[in-house]
């Protein structure tokens, strides 16, 4: 009804504003990066991608996501089970903290990382000493990579959750459901879509994290370089063609991301909906 | 299953919700916790089912301790107000929920399912969801699910809170049936009088977390032990007045009301409308002169509104149909208030309930 009295023009106007801006910060740089990994035809394109190289920063990046998502996936899902179900003192600051990752700078981050477990420091020393290696290793991506993404998972499944309340929980027990049946058969079920939708977003971020592995991860080709590292690599050494090649798999498994994602956030926000409009009686 | 609650406290950050409760539920009748919202009932059967963990006291099954004892193996069926149905499970699942986590035979689970559904006069719905039922259906599944699970004492919080009026006295005399049939020692909670009169073996009223009285319908409705309980129950007038020298003086002559006699105690007087008549000369002293408001012949009893001589008590009073076709009372009219029984409850503090 409000739009009937907006005048044509103001809404042309603002249509055209938004495809002008979507086309100039979306569309012309993956077209250019589309562009750049074609530039000299199929065969290359190809011959970049099986490269040994890019073969294993994908492997390795690939590990690293996995990793992240499963540790993401139970801690997310403890921090969010605490504040959702609990009363306890510093529940604000917990949630603060589980936010903290938005708000630093990545390399930050990582620095942190390479200051706690470099040779100088207690832990550092001990470690050495174990003879386990965590800086310059997967271990250090992982680490780096969890904390980047952890706050999606908690994030996600947070409001799911508190909407979805006790009782179902609770009549599960009184039926004669164990603590681990409810968990299977009742709260999973019930946050399903929150805990995908969080393990998503937790994926795409993981696939693209730089700033923090740059820093702890030490860049040794074939042993600890992930796709950003080597895209930026490959950049660095004049193969433009090539790390638009490897650039534009990172834009594949985005593109992948994103259909999932939309896919999952219509059934969640469905969930939620039932959740909250759930009829009292008729 | 007869339950005993020994001297139960539940307190939720310093508030205390259940107060020192002893009560015992006899084996196979249905009790009603009745009491205002806040007056600790819900607490109380969640005490019961193992929901929540008391504070001080015991509740024993059968001279068992289970105080500690979790929930999912108290043997007991919950029923709870918003029903309480895994939403992602039919109706079917839903009610073979108890037996699927015990492990039961896929044919045993077809079989219970199949007979309670039959019970709750669901057949054919195994396959819906939760959230294409009416409130009334999603109540009797809730109900099912519960009695799956074989309970020997069922526990339903305000079971019928949720629905219109029509589908809850259906399923109220429903539940009597069922109860009769299967004789489960129950408890329900419920705010509403009404309900817990037609259906309950027992009555236990509850006010600011204590028993403020148990026993029969009956009992509670005819000798109610306190002003709340009396008020709690069903309607009633209240009529301000004093004790003198053994005898109970109603107020209605506003220049009486100064208390000018100093060993008279202020009490109230408690009558129920269908405890007043109504006439056009004064009976005894106690006859109170009032003036006729408003009558109301729609209903099995006449309903007749009058305001006292003092000019703002108002007075409920039901008549028979034959007693007022004697009276034939018109609007305006003077006449006589005359209670046949009075209930004096001596006024110690504002007990009146709000509700």
């Amino acid at each position: 009804m409000h739009s009937a009295h907006t005048p044509f023009w103001v809404r042309y106007l603002l249509l055209l504003l938004a495809l002008a801006w979507v086309g100039l910060w979306i569309l012309l740089p993956v077209s250019t990066v589309v562009y750049g990994a074609f530039a000299n035809g199929w065969g290359s394109y190809l011959s970049a991608l099986a490269d040994p190289e890019s073969v294993h920063a994908f492997y390795l990046t690939l590990i690293a996501a996995l990793w992240s998502v499963a540790i993401n996936l139970v801690f997310g899902l403890a921090a969010a089970w605490a504040i959702a179900k609990y009363q306890f003192r510093g529940k604000t600051l917990l949630l603060s903290l589980i936010d903290l990752p938005f708000s630093v700078s990545p390399v930050i981050a990582g620095l942190v990382f390479v200051l706690l477990f470099g040779g100088q420091t207690l832990a550092g020393t001990w470690l050495a000493a174990q003879h386990i290696q965590i800086l310059y290793a997967l271990p250090a991506i992982v680490i780096a990579t969890v904390f980047v993404t952890f706050p999606f998972v908690a994030r996600e499944v947070l409001p799911v959750m508190e909407a979805m309340g006790t009782e179902e929980e609770e009549a599960a027990l009184t039926l004669g459901a164990s603590g681990w049946q409810t968990f299977w058969l009742i709260t999973l079920p019930g946050i399903k879509w929150g805990l995908l939708y969080g393990v998503i977003l937790c994926t795409a971020r993981a696939f693209g994290e730089f700033g923090a592995v740059a820093v702890v991860s030490g860049r040794i080709a074939m042993e600890t370089n992930t796709l950003s590292l080597h895209v930026e690599k490959l950049y660095q050494e004049y193969q433009s063609q090539a790390a638009f090649a490897v650039a534009s798999a990172l834009l594949v498994i985005a593109l992948l991301t994103l259909v999932a994602k939309s896919a999952v956030e219509w059934r969640l926000r469905r969930a939620l909906t039932e959740i909250k409009h759930a009829p009292e009686s008729v | 299953m007869t339950i005993t609650i020994e001297s139960i406290t539940k307190r939720f950050n310093g508030y205390v919700a259940v107060d020192r409760v002893s009560l015992t539920i006899p084996d196979g009748k249905l009790v009603a916790l009745l009491g205002p919202s806040g007056s600790g009932k819900t607490t109380l059967l969640r005490v019961i089912a193992g929901l929540e963990v008391p504070d001080e006291g015991a509740v024993s099954m059968n001279g068992v301790d289970v105080t500690h004892t979790p929930a999912r193996l108290r043997n007991i069926g919950f029923v709870f107000q918003h029903y309480a149905l895994f939403k992602h499970m039919t109706v079917f699942d839903n009610i073979a929920f108890p037996l699927k986590v015990r492990k039961r035979s896929v044919e045993e689970q077809r079989a219970l399912v199949n007979d309670l559904l039959k019970l709750v006069r669901l057949e054919g719905f195994g396959q819906r969801y939760p959230s294409q039922l009416s409130g009334g259906q999603r109540q009797r599944v809730a109900l099912a699910r519960a009695l799956a699970a074989k309970p020997k004492v069922m526990l339903l919080d305000e079971p019928f809170g949720a629905l219109d009026a029509k589908v809850r006295q259906e399923l109220r005399q429903w539940l009597r049936r069922l109860h009769q049939e299967m004789s489960i020692t129950s408890l329900f909670v419920t705010h509403d009088q009404e309900e817990a009169l037609e259906l309950a073996d027992r009555i236990v009223v509850m006010n600011h977390g204590r028993v403020e009285q148990e026993g029969t319908p009956e009992d509670l409705f005819e000798h109610p032990k306190t002003p709340f309980v009396m008020s709690f129950l069903g309607d009633v007038n209240i009529f301000h007045g004093r004790v003198e020298q053994g005898q109970t003086v109603i107020h209605h002559d506003p220049a009486a009301v100064a208390p000018s006699v100093t060993e008279t105690k202020a009490v109230r007087a408690y009558a129920r409308p269908h405890e007043l008549d109504i006439d056009r000369t004064p009976r005894d002293e106690r006859s109170l002169p009032a003036k006729v408001r408003h009558v109301n012949t729609a209903g099995a009893t006449v309903k007749v509104e009058l305001l006292l001589r003092d000019g703002h008590t108002t007075v409920q009073a039901y008549l028979g149909r034959e007693r007022y076709q004697e009276l034939k009372l018109q609007p305006g009219e003077e006449v006589y208030v005359v209670p046949r029984q009075l209930r004096i409850f001596v006024d110690e503090d504002d007990e009146a309930p709000t509700a």
